[in-house]
């Protein structure tokens, strides 16, 4: 009977703990987990260890005050123009155009100086007007004739460029001249010593920049409507969101802030050069993703595109002082790139 | 083939009589200018000088360039539409020296004369004839005037290369190369940039160029040797940026800045001593040339013959400074501005 019966002898080997919703964690998912949190994290991460790789690699050349700063100053246009293009992309759109609109309004500071004979003040209100009026054509295109940005930013990039060059007929605006004239052109170029550090005010002017817009971003209704329409636009316009108005704000400002990088740019170059920031579109692009920020919307930080540009910068400087190639400068940030996306795809998997 | 391209020009012709409605003088002899972009000055004054001398001797032109430096493919589309145009001749400034060859090969077996001017093709004798600056000597001049100028202090110079793309096309290789024979360093393979050992040498950066490049090439070879006091730049907007970059360290005074292309900006800033010396070198010229060749070819058949001595027809490069320096032949300030272009 009793060699029968034993059908419950099998649980004692059996799990006999009680259903739960919470497995404990493992290190690896806690931390995982601790990045969902804050999406400027792995961007800093990467920030401080090749900090840390190139102080070891280069050493005292490489870590100074005066080359730290240095890599700041080499990133500062790059830098302002992301916060354009980081607005675009956590709206789940791309500003091709960021470049283009930058150097047309450099342009036409110079032009409003030295070919309308305007005061500087003018000139530069004129550059702002202009990128902001670039910017606008943009939205207006995205948000009421419902075009893919990629599409509209596409055009209006070749025709933005290509108006750039006709107006200027390439012709630079020496910095000589640009000194005696108009210096205010120049005022983001003007730098200033802490220690052995040495600060410029288109430094200054993209950390100021960054930070503000960081506030906008996360304590102002626009910047958490910006958020909403870019995780999902027909949820957002539900709630109450005028989608159409916001977006034409979005690409209005990123245009805003990209003639404002044309100032900065003209005192970086001391001269304005119709032919510079030819890549500052995938410049900004590269710093926006390196730097967390989901390409599909709705998803990453602004200090994460600020710490984006100066993984760029800091690989730059750190391999051309290690004397290789540049082409590995390339090799690298393609690597970074790549990178970055598959961390945010991981990150993204976190579902506990 | 000479009979179809006679049709595809008379029905051409027919085409714009009709469209004209009038008949002007028939038998213009038809030429194609091709440029890497038009925007760049150094090409809208080659455009310019072709245009007033075609105008001039009574030759049809076409102008077409590419939409940015390295657009390869408009130019071969380009090449290809002067063909069936039945054009007599091509004047070309390649983008890609090497991946033009087919399609200029094409145009010269159906029988038009092309030239190139300002870039040479690899290899040189895949264009019937090249107009161009000696690009060798316009870096010879400037690393000779460099070595002049600083004396003895030339035995312990620190020299910053700040040259063009990391692709080194053969113009960013002729220049560069020029400066070090002039200077007096051993350069090695005459063909690559980068294999020397001279210990004045702090390095390489590129520029693409730019005022923007230039600025932060500059940068980043300070960073490597602040000592630096010789700068040889690949042209005039990347001396500028180079400039740039010296003055936000106070260091514009003790450094000499030579470079190659004599544009009107370049050439002011040679006056104002940003730049110490330049070589100039002249578009208008190699244009002109280049549609009287084609004149020629088409009325008697003449083929332009490279200079005694070159595999090119040399169009003349001048050192262009203020400051002349024994022993190496230049031309003032005043007579550079008067031959400036853009």
């Amino acid at each position: 009977m009793s060699g029968v019966q034993d059908f419950e002898k099998s649980l004692a080997r059996s799990d006999n703990t009680v259903a739960s919703f919470e497995p404990p964690r493992s290190p690896l998912k806690a931390f995982q987990h601790k990045l969902h949190g804050s999406p400027a994290a792995v961007p800093l991460i990467v920030l401080v260890l090749s900090l840390g790789l190139f102080a070891v690699l280069v050493g005292g050349k490489f870590f100074t005050a005066f080359s730290l700063t240095l890599i700041l100053q080499q990133v500062a246009i790059v830098g302002i123009v992301g916060v354009a293009q980081t607005l675009v992309i956590l709206t789940a759109g791309i500003d091709l155009s960021v470049g283009a609109i930058m150097v047309l309004s450099s342009v036409v500071m110079g032009a409003g100086v030295f070919r309308l004979g305007l005061p500087p003040e003018l000139a530069v209100a004129l550059g702002l007007v202009v990128g902001l009026a670039c910017g606008v054509l943009n939205g207006l295109l995205i948000a009421k004739m419902k075009l893919p940005p990629f599409i509209v930013t596409l055009g209006t990039w070749q025709i933005i460029l290509a108006t750039n060059f006709l107006y200027s007929a390439n012709e630079t605006v020496r910095a000589q001249d640009i000194e005696q004239t108009a210096p205010l052109l120049q005022f983001f170029g003007q730098s200033f010593r802490i220690g052995g550090a040495v600060f410029t005010f288109g430094v200054v002017a993209m950390v100021l920049l960054v930070l503000v817009m960081w506030y906008v971003l996360n304590h102002t209704a626009w910047g958490r409507h910006l958020y909403a329409v870019g995780d999902d636009p027909d949820a957002a316009e539900l709630s109450g969101v005028q989608v159409d108005k916001l977006l034409v704000t979005v690409y209005g400002l990123s245009g805003l802030i990209c003639a404002f990088a044309g100032w900065a740019l003209i005192g970086r170059l001391g001269s304005v050069s119709p032919t510079a920031g030819q890549f500052a579109n995938i410049e900004s692009i590269t710093a926006v993703v390196i730097g967390g920020i989901s390409l599909f919307g709705g998803r990453g930080s602004i200090l994460g595109m600020m710490f984006g540009a100066l993984i760029v910068g800091v690989f730059s400087l750190g391999l051309r002082l290690v004397g290789t190639d540049p082409q590995w400068t390339y090799l690298l940030i393609g690597v970074l790139i790549i990178g970055a996306v598959a961390i945010d795809q991981w990150i993204r998997k976190v579902s506990t | 083939m000479a009979v179809s391209n006679r049709l595809k020009t008379a029905l051409f012709a027919c085409a714009a009589f009709a469209a004209l409605g009038a008949a002007p003088a028939f038998a213009n002899v038809g030429a194609c200018l091709i440029t890497k972009t038009d925007t760049n000055p150094f090409f809208v004054k080659m455009k310019e000088g072709a245009t007033a001398k075609a105008a001039e001797i009574g030759v049809d032109l076409k102008t077409y360039a590419g939409k940015i430096d390295g657009d390869s493919e408009s130019q071969v589309a380009a090449i290809e539409s002067c063909i069936a145009d039945g054009a007599k001749g091509i004047l070309i400034t390649a983008s890609d020296t090497k991946g033009i060859v087919p399609a200029v090969k094409k145009a010269r077996d159906a029988g038009l004369l092309v030239i190139a001017l300002d870039t040479p093709l690899e290899p040189i004798d895949s264009a019937d004839a090249t107009f161009a600056t000696d690009n060798l000597l316009a870096g010879e001049l400037i690393g000779q005037w460099a070595k002049a100028t600083l004396g003895d202090a030339a035995k312990d110079a620190k020299v910053a290369f700040l040259d063009l793309t990391p692709s080194q096309p053969t113009v960013d290789v002729l220049r560069d190369q020029g400066f070090m024979k002039g200077f007096g360093i051993d350069v090695k393979n005459p063909d690559v940039i980068g294999d020397e050992d001279d210990a004045r040498i702090v390095g390489h950066d590129v520029t693409n160029g730019n005022e923007e490049g230039g600025r932060k090439a500059m940068e980043n070879l300070l960073q490597k040797d602040p000592g630096i006091n010789v700068v040889h730049t690949i042209n005039e907007p990347a001396a500028a940026g180079a400039y740039e970059a010296l003055k936000a360290v106070g260091m514009e005074s003790n450094v000499l800045i030579v470079s190659v292309d004599g544009g009107c900006p370049g050439v002011k800033n040679v006056k104002e001593g940003v730049i110490g010396a330049t070589s100039q070198q002249y578009p208008l010229l190699m244009a002109s040339l280049g549609i009287e060749a084609i004149k020629k070819f088409a009325d008697t058949g003449e083929k332009p013959q490279p200079t005694a001595g070159k595999t090119f027809f040399d169009t003349g490069v001048s050192l262009v400074t203020d400051k002349p320096a024994a022993g190496v032949p230049s031309i003032s300030v005043d007579e550079g501005m008067a031959k400036c272009w853009g």
